[in-house]
């Protein structure tokens, strides 16, 4: 039987020890395959250590955008010995597996009989290399990492030339220097393998494809810097904490040259306290949490909620509850968010669902703050967060800043003069529509309090029972107010066709899988439909209502243990799921398990899937 | 240090800076006299009303602000410090000067309290130190000795009382003193100081609660103390003294060093009085100095003012160097 090669639909896996260059190996083997044209997803999984602790990232290669990673692995690269032992039974007959001879014994793992072994000598390759650079032993064998990128890409037949690129991409600067000798091992790998003639009994074939416009390859952290700096977000605050810390940073590491103020706090209730001080100033002012630190925030969203103070509160999302599973996937913070801070005040709930929504809900978030005038909390997860993907450039055209009712100075001027002013503004006017004029501390004839107490129009303590009843139905008006000026695609989206055997209900990192398992479904006979809720507060019930109400078979779909997603969309619209599909190991929800929940929803009618897949 | 705090162009009085709001405080506190001297350090100083803001935690002392016109924050327990830096980082041209009380500040504000310090924003803290949580009917609050029993404790104090000036100066507050609520010269002249300080500020001010501390009123601190059968008043100015807590030189470890050891000896002695003065103060550089070297964007406009659209609403950001960071090819 002749096997038919299978062209740019490809997953690789490299595992090891943390610390030991498997990032810069997934690092290096992405940004070949983006530069070659290829559409690129990394799954990047690892413990919460700094050294040891296992660490993989798979990389998948597609001719066609995607969204999420496979179960299966058509490659499993690995120069140490413990990797094998826990991806070796994912590698897929026709796969294939690079190992280091010295450290691994092929017999002793889980390997289907049709795995084609490549056995590739990383030391001795490298101590002849280091012989002929010049270079002390030691120096050489860092170089595994790029050797075993060369080794894996000369499997596929890939064209080096794209690895290169990105070697050059990854080393700049002061690092240019290492981009030879990192080439050099890259070569050797390839001609190794080359050497071999083994290329010819593997199927899978990586083909550049030139004429590709150029992609961006980063994460959800890094798309969440650049949304803000886009806004015009001048200051941060944050406390370390994984997987939020990165986008910090980042954004620290780009202060000078964009003039943002980045303050590491000493706990996330003073960082988000700052942000919301800074915000009083006029700035606009950011924090960014996971969700231990999002529980200590309760207090200032409250009292930005109660002085309207528009403030922005990103969360990346981590396994829950407590310190949980600090490096791992979750989406367990939607009704805690939805929730927060005593006497459910107002504030804005929202989630974007792919990395290009992470930059455009970062820049966003900001409009909906000024004009909201309050805490927009914005729910991101480890699993878009943390992984690398190549995407097409941000779309900028559209974006507008808005900064929602603010008092200039020339309108301060103005009021001043009128016999009646009494050297205060009142900050809190009562309006019909429940926003009021905002001034920045320091305007002159701006004078205002703000106070966590109930308050007056000029921000004094009131506790009068008549005061409190018109402040607070002001301050409640305002989400009425602010989810008209939301654009319908930031507060949900549907995906399919209208009238679908399926419609899966689901958020944030849970629906890359969907969307990339809908043409597997389709080819099935399976017609299903996508509806991504993106604002949980205000909920968007007419809009959810109109579009559920029409569906045959309701399935909830998200990563946390108790279907919060479900269960909002209940209580706002009194629509229940059908079935619900749920994920808790702490690992995102694969391709090849929506694929696999969908099917057995459709033939099984099973009522409650559990998933499990994944190290 | 280039701050432009705009100061007022008409005379002003302490009158001016007082709001319409009136107090809730019981007959006889001790925070009548702080508030006061507060207001009339404001407008010895001449500030333009507008360009202070005056922030406050949660308790008696911190409803302060209300009872002030210039801006007010009137923020949570024990988080006035976090707010404060927030606004004097992002507008450096206006005056944060911020109030509460010591279970405010010392007790659920502690960590806050300390990492302050560490920054030496430019900024000052006022402190009312009545040994009780009176808002709450007299609980012991941090500053209450070991063994006291103010007469709403069921029991005596089994908590070590915490020096928070000892804390502050190694904290890294760069002007540390103490003051007495009714010693309204010495209030005032003090509080002058610290505001006019540039960089962290702390006066921790003796404050009698005359509802719920029975042990320390303003008749104890009245009273003479017999020592070695002379009498001397209770509360004492260290200064008068002869005490000088000022490093004269900043850039001379060795001064630093030991003044900062004079400074904390001074105030961990053994005293049956209680001493008022300053006791440290330091020129350091302020929290945006640091930053302006490594971010000089910050020293030509303070974030508040930054431009980040055109009239039309775009972004005036242009991300495009950052980028090439990220493109595949």
């Amino acid at each position: 039987m002749t096997k038919t090669e299978t062209v740019n639909h490809f997953s690789w896996t490299i595992g090891g020890p943390q610390g030991t260059g498997v990032d810069s190996s997934a690092n290096l083997f992405l940004r070949s395959c983006a530069a070659a044209g290829l559409h690129c997803y990394g799954k990047r999984e690892y413990h919460s250590t700094i050294k040891t602790g296992h660490s993989y990232t798979q990389i998948r290669v597609s001719e066609t955008p995607i969204n999420s990673h496979v179960d299966p692995v058509h490659l499993l690269t690995s120069f140490e010995k413990s990797a094998p032992l826990i991806h070796a039974h994912e590698v897929v007959p026709g796969g294939a597996f690079i190992y280091d001879p010295k450290v691994t014994d092929p017999a002793e793992l889980d390997l289907h009989p049709e795995v084609l072994l490549v056995a590739v000598p990383f030391d001795e390759i490298l101590t002849k290399l280091a012989e002929e650079l010049g270079l002390p032993a030691a120096k050489a064998m860092i170089m595994k990492n790029t050797l075993a990128v060369g080794a894996s890409l000369a499997l596929t037949d890939f064209d080096p030339q794209y690895i290169e690129e990105a070697l050059k991409a990854t080393f700049s600067g002061r690092k240019a220097k290492l981009v030879a000798p990192n080439m050099k091992a890259v070569e050797r790998g390839y001609q190794y393998i080359k050497d071999l003639g083994v290329s010819d009994k593997f199927l899978y074939r990586l083909e550049a494809r030139p004429e590709s416009p150029a992609q961006l390859v980063l994460n959800g952290t890094t798309a969440v810097a650049l949304g803000k700096l886009k806004a015009g977000c001048r200051f941060q605050t944050y406390y370390p904490i994984t997987p939020a810390s990165d986008e910090s940073v980042f954004l620290e590491s780009k202060a000078s040259e964009y003039g943002i103020n980045v303050v590491q706090a000493e706990d996330e209730i003073a960082s988000a306290c700052m942000a919301v001080g800074g915000a009083l100033t006029g700035v606009r002012a950011s924090t960014s949490t996971s969700c231990p630190g999002f529980g200590l925030m309760a207090e200032p969203i409250g009292w930005a909620s109660i002085n309207e103070v528009p403030v922005v509160i990103f969360d990346y999302q981590r396994g829950a509850p407590a310190t949980g599973l600090p490096t791992r996937h979750e989406q367990g913070d939607l009704l805690s968010a939805r929730f927060i801070s005593h006497g459910n005040p107002p504030r804005i709930v929202m989630a974007p669902s792919s990395l290009p929504e992470y930059f455009e809900f970062a820049f966003e978030s900001f409009n909906i703050a000024d004009e909201f005038q309050g805490p927009v909390i914005v729910l991101t997860d480890k699993c878009i967060g943390g992984n690398s993907q190549s995407i097409p450039p941000f779309n900028e055209n559209s974006l507008k800043i808005r900064r929602g009712k603010m008092a200039s100075q020339e309108e301060l001027n103005r009021l001043a003069e009128l016999p009646e002013f009494n050297g205060q503004f009142k900050r809190f006017k009562f309006t019909e529509d429940g926003i009021s004029p905002r001034v920045a501390l320091g305007q002159e004839y701006g004078i205002y309090w703000n106070t966590g107490d109930e308050h007056d129009e000029y921000g004094h303590i009131d506790e009068e029972s008549e005061n409190r009843q018109i402040m607070l139905a002001k301050r409640e008006r305002k989400l009425e107010t602010v989810a008209k000026m939301i654009p319908e695609h930031l507060q949900y989206s549907l995906h399919g066709p209208a009238n679908a055997d399926v419609t899966v209900v689901t958020w944030g990192a849970s629906v890359g899988p969907l969307l990339d398992a809908m043409p597997s479904l389709n080819s099935d006979g399976i017609s299903m439909n996508i509806l991504v809720i993106k604002l949980f507060s205000p909920f968007p019930t007419e809009g959810v209502s109109r579009i559920l109400n029409q569906a045959k078979v309701k399935v909830g779909f998200e990563s946390n243990t108790t279907g919060q997603l479900a269960e909002l969309v209940k209580m706002e619209t009194g629509i229940s799921m059908d079935h619900r599909v749920r994920k808790w190991t702490g690992r995102p929800i694969s391709e090849t398990e929506a694929v696999q929940a969908i099917r057995e929803i459709v033939s099984q009618k099973s009522k409650e899937i559990v998933l499990t897949y994944g190290h | 240090m280039a701050t432009n705090l705009e100061k007022s162009t008409k005379p002003l009085t302490a009158r001016d800076f007082k709001s319409d709001v009136v107090s809730d405080w019981c007959p006889g506190c001790g925070d009548f006299g702080i508030v006061n001297a507060y207001q009339s350090v404001l407008a010895e100083l001449a500030f333009a009303p507008h360009n202070v803001i005056s922030c406050s935690g949660i308790g008696c002392s911190s409803k302060s602000p209300h009872l002030t016109k210039t801006y007010g924050v009137h923020t949570l327990h024990g988080r006035s410090l976090p707010f404060s830096i927030g606004i004097a980082l992002c507008n450096p041209d206006v005056k944060v000067i911020t109030t509460g009380g010591d279970g405010d500040g010392y007790g659920i504000g502690a960590g806050h309290f300390l990492h302050a310090g560490r920054r030496n924003v430019n900024m000052t803290y006022l402190v009312y130190n009545n040994e009780v949580y009176g808002l709450t009917k007299g609980q012991a609050s941090p500053t209450l000795s070991l063994g006291e029993q103010p007469k709403s404790l069921p029991a005596p104090n089994p908590n070590d009382g915490v020096d928070p000036l000892a804390l502050a100066v190694s904290a890294g507050y760069t002007f540390v003193a103490r003051s007495y609520a009714y010693n309204k010269k010495h209030l005032t002249a003090t509080i002058k100081r610290a505001v006019e300080h540039q960089g962290m500020a702390i006066v921790d001010i003796l404050q009698p609660c005359p509802t719920y501390n029975d042990l320390h009123t303003k008749s104890w601190f009245d009273e003479e103390v017999e020592i070695s059968g002379a009498s001397f008043p209770r509360v004492y100015d260290i200064e008068a003294e002869g005490y000088c807590g000022k490093v004269q030189n900043p850039n001379d470890p060795e001064e630093v060093n030991r003044k900062e050891i004079e400074a904390l000896t001074r105030i961990r002695k053994p005293d049956e009085r209680k001493a008022i003065g300053v006791f440290w103060e330091v020129e350091r550089p302020t929290f945006m100095e640091r930053l302006y070297p490594m971010n000089p964007k910050l020293k030509e406009t303070p974030v508040c003012k930054m431009v980040i659209a055109d009239a039309d609403g775009n972004p005036t950001t242009d991300l495009s160097n950052t980028y090439q960071e990220f493109f595949s090819k």
